[in-house]
């Protein structure tokens, strides 16, 4: 697509799907969002960027190929999931750490593995729906 | 427990993640091939719990149902999860000859593994969302492995396949919305109850419809089958003999599981639907079969007639008939991937799959012909192979019923079958080379060869094993069919684990 308007105007569109994708990701955390929306926002980000310059452009500006992505962030996800095996918990059950505190009211910091697992999920969205994008884009 | 139920899904993710850091390397290969063996591992040890307890059940991420999501695992579910893992491990194999280093450097392995999990997800699933998830996953699974090489022809197929079945899955999740919005409950063992209860029983049977055409387009019956013979015979053969053998399974299956477990309310209405859509989706395939001269398209068109045997077992809604419809699941899954096992092998030999142009094959390789006999034979129903028990018990069935009519369909279309399986044997094994090319099997280096032939003959020997010994097969599909029937031990299974945990 070789419209000035539309290529100048993406950069800005791009940039603020970008950041708007990593705050549905972590709002996802108590309130609707989350790793899975966030990701098809991201994902739409640098739909547009390939769009307005092109495919090489797009997966340049990845730096790291979309289809590594997904798969580093489906190896994510399962790594949250299966962190519940050393507790002798089902799979997928959230692990948290409670620090300056004992409960999740108290606890100044929490980490904990629903957080690592949105993000894994954010990636493999991210990921897959890129590499989809891009192999229709450059084939057709 | 909940690790026996999990395994099997996770299995092949950790798999797939592995394969596909290692994708440049030949390491990346074996270790697909030993995820496959754990696979199976795993799943047998699931089998064995469930032969030991009836039905199995797990929550995930230790939510209460029917809260959580919810791991089930029941006869049906346990032999289609073993069977999952038996096809994947042939196709492993498989692939260690057919697919070449290009396709490996892509992440062949790892999207066949996300596959696998996909489906062993449905499979395994007792949640009505979270099935819809691995439709999902299957759905861009199998469509990175449809366009995976790129040629024109995989993605002029990937698109139409990847349009259709997603007109399939917006049906079913529209579906999914109305029914949460009637029940409040989206956990299917707890559907069971909260569906009987809805007061408006025609808005039911209207969603069920919704179900039907969603899974429908899945299982490829008529009319909606039009996506397959469309994209099944541009893809690698381990890729289309997977397809084949699993992916329209799911759709049954989910048929099955969703139409014994929840949509009973009016069985006279949405099954009566459900026998002619299976009548015409047998004669649709088989007589679509016949027009073609492909080896791959007429199997895919088979796919589809005998897809209609197992809807049949589902429509018909007697004890006998779904443990026909069972057994004709396990049975078909592994004749149909192997008969796409061996057109791949014949494909390398004679150097094509066009029937008019490759011959000879019987002169130069009469172990592959006779591998090729086995499971076209047990297709179309020959005794004593697998396929006449699980005719058998359809056509009983639907004669204990007095449906003569759908009867004479089914032992027609297996005559239709013997028609398109003696033309493939006419054509590609018996007449000669029509450029004089003698298809000897030195003609393909053994490293290619020998992988490729071991699967076929594997699965050529259960079809046999199945064929003499059915009894076990047999009894265990009536458990199956019980179970499916009478659905308490599944619902108290599930809903039991609620009082088990605060």
């Amino acid at each position: 697509m070789n419209s000035i308007i539309f290529s100048a105007g993406a950069r800005i569109l791009v940039a603020l799907l970008l950041v708007f994708s990593v705050f549905m990701l972590l709002r996802g955390h108590n309130l609707p969002g989350g790793g899975f929306i966030g990701g098809l926002i991201g994902a739409v980000g640098f739909i547009v960027y390939a769009l307005a310059c092109g495919t090489a452009e797009a997966k340049a500006a990845l730096r790291v190929s979309p289809e590594a992505i997904a798969m580093v962030g489906l190896g994510i996800a399962l790594s949250a999931g299966l962190a519940a095996a050393p507790f002798g918990e089902a799979l997928f059950t959230g692990i948290w750490i409670w620090v300056g505190g004992d409960s999740y009211a108290t606890a100044a910091l929490k980490p904990n593995t629903v957080l690592v697992f949105d993000v894994g999920v954010y990636l493999v969205v991210l990921g897959s729906i890129v590499s989809l994008a891009c192999a229709f884009e450059e084939e057709v | 427990m909940s690790w026996l139920l999990a395994l099997p899904i996770a299995i092949p993710f950790v798999t797939a993640v592995i394969v596909y850091l290692l994708r440049n390397r030949a390491l990346g290969r074996w270790i697909s091939l030993a995820g496959s063996l754990a696979s199976l591992a795993a799943s047998a040890a699931l089998m064995v719990a469930v032969l030991r307890d009836g039905v199995v059940a797990a929550q995930m991420g230790g939510w209460p149902a029917p809260f959580g999501i919810s791991l089930v695992a029941d006869y049906l579910s346990a032999v289609m999860v073993v069977i999952t893992a038996i096809t994947g491990l042939a196709t492993a194999v498989y692939a260690l000859g057919e697919i070449e280093e290009r396709l490996e450097r892509l992440g062949y392995h790892a999207l066949f593994q996300v596959l696998i999990a996909g489906v062993t997800g449905a499979f395994l699933t007792g949640d009505l969302f979270n099935l819809y998830v691995w439709f999902e996953v299957m759905l861009i699974a199998s469509f990175g492995l449809l366009v995976l090489g790129g040629s024109k022809e995989q993605l002029d197929a990937g698109i139409k396949y990847v349009a259709l079945n997603l007109v399939s899955t917006l049906v079913f999740l529209s579906g999914i919305g109305l029914l949460y919005g009637v029940t409040g409950t989206l956990n299917l063992a707890d559907l069971h109850g909260a569906v009987a209860a809805v007061e408006d029983q025609a808005l039911i049977t209207v969603i069920a419809m919704m179900f039907m055409v969603g899974f429908g387009v899945k299982a490829a019956v008529f009319p909606l089958f039009f996506w397959l013979p469309a994209s099944y015979h541009t893809p690698s053969f381990a890729v289309s003999a997977v397809f084949a053998g699993l992916l329209t399974k799911v759709g049954v299956y989910a048929l099955m599981r969703m139409f014994t477990l929840v949509f009973v309310g009016d069985v006279g209405f949405t099954h009566e639907i459900l026998i002619w859509v299976s009548a015409l989706t047998m004669l649709t395939g088989v007589l679509g079969a016949a027009a073609q001269t492909d080896f791959r398209k007429i199997l895919s068109f088979h796919i589809i007639s005998q897809i209609g045997y197992m809807t049949l077992g589902l429509a018909l809604y007697t004890p006998l008939a779904l443990m026909g419809g069972v057994f004709y699941l396990v049975h078909h899954i592994i004749v149909k991937a192997n008969l796409f096992l061996v057109a791949g092998v014949a494909q390398k030999l004679a150097g094509g799959t066009d029937l008019e142009r490759i011959g000879g094959l019987y002169k130069s390789s009469p172990l592959l012909a006779a591998l090729f006999v086995v499971p076209a034979f047990s297709l179309a129903g020959f005794p004593p192979l697998s396929g006449f028990w699980a005719k058998f018990l359809i056509v009983k069935a639907s004669i204990e019923l007095g449906e003569w009519l759908i009867a004479f369909v089914a032992l027609f279309v297996g005559l239709l079958t013997i028609f398109s399986m003696t033309k493939i044997w006419g054509m590609a094994f018996w007449k000669p080379h029509p450029e004089g090319i003698e298809p000897t099997p030195d003609r393909v280096p053994a490293r290619i060869r020998v992988p490729m032939m071991l699967p076929i003959a594997g699965l050529a020997a259960m079809t046999v094993l199945i064929g003499f010994f059915p009894e076990p097969f047999v009894q265990f599909a009536e458990t199956a069919a019980v179970q499916l029937l009478e659905p308490a031990a599944y619902v108290e299974a599930v809903l039991g684990l609620r009082e088990a945990r605060p």
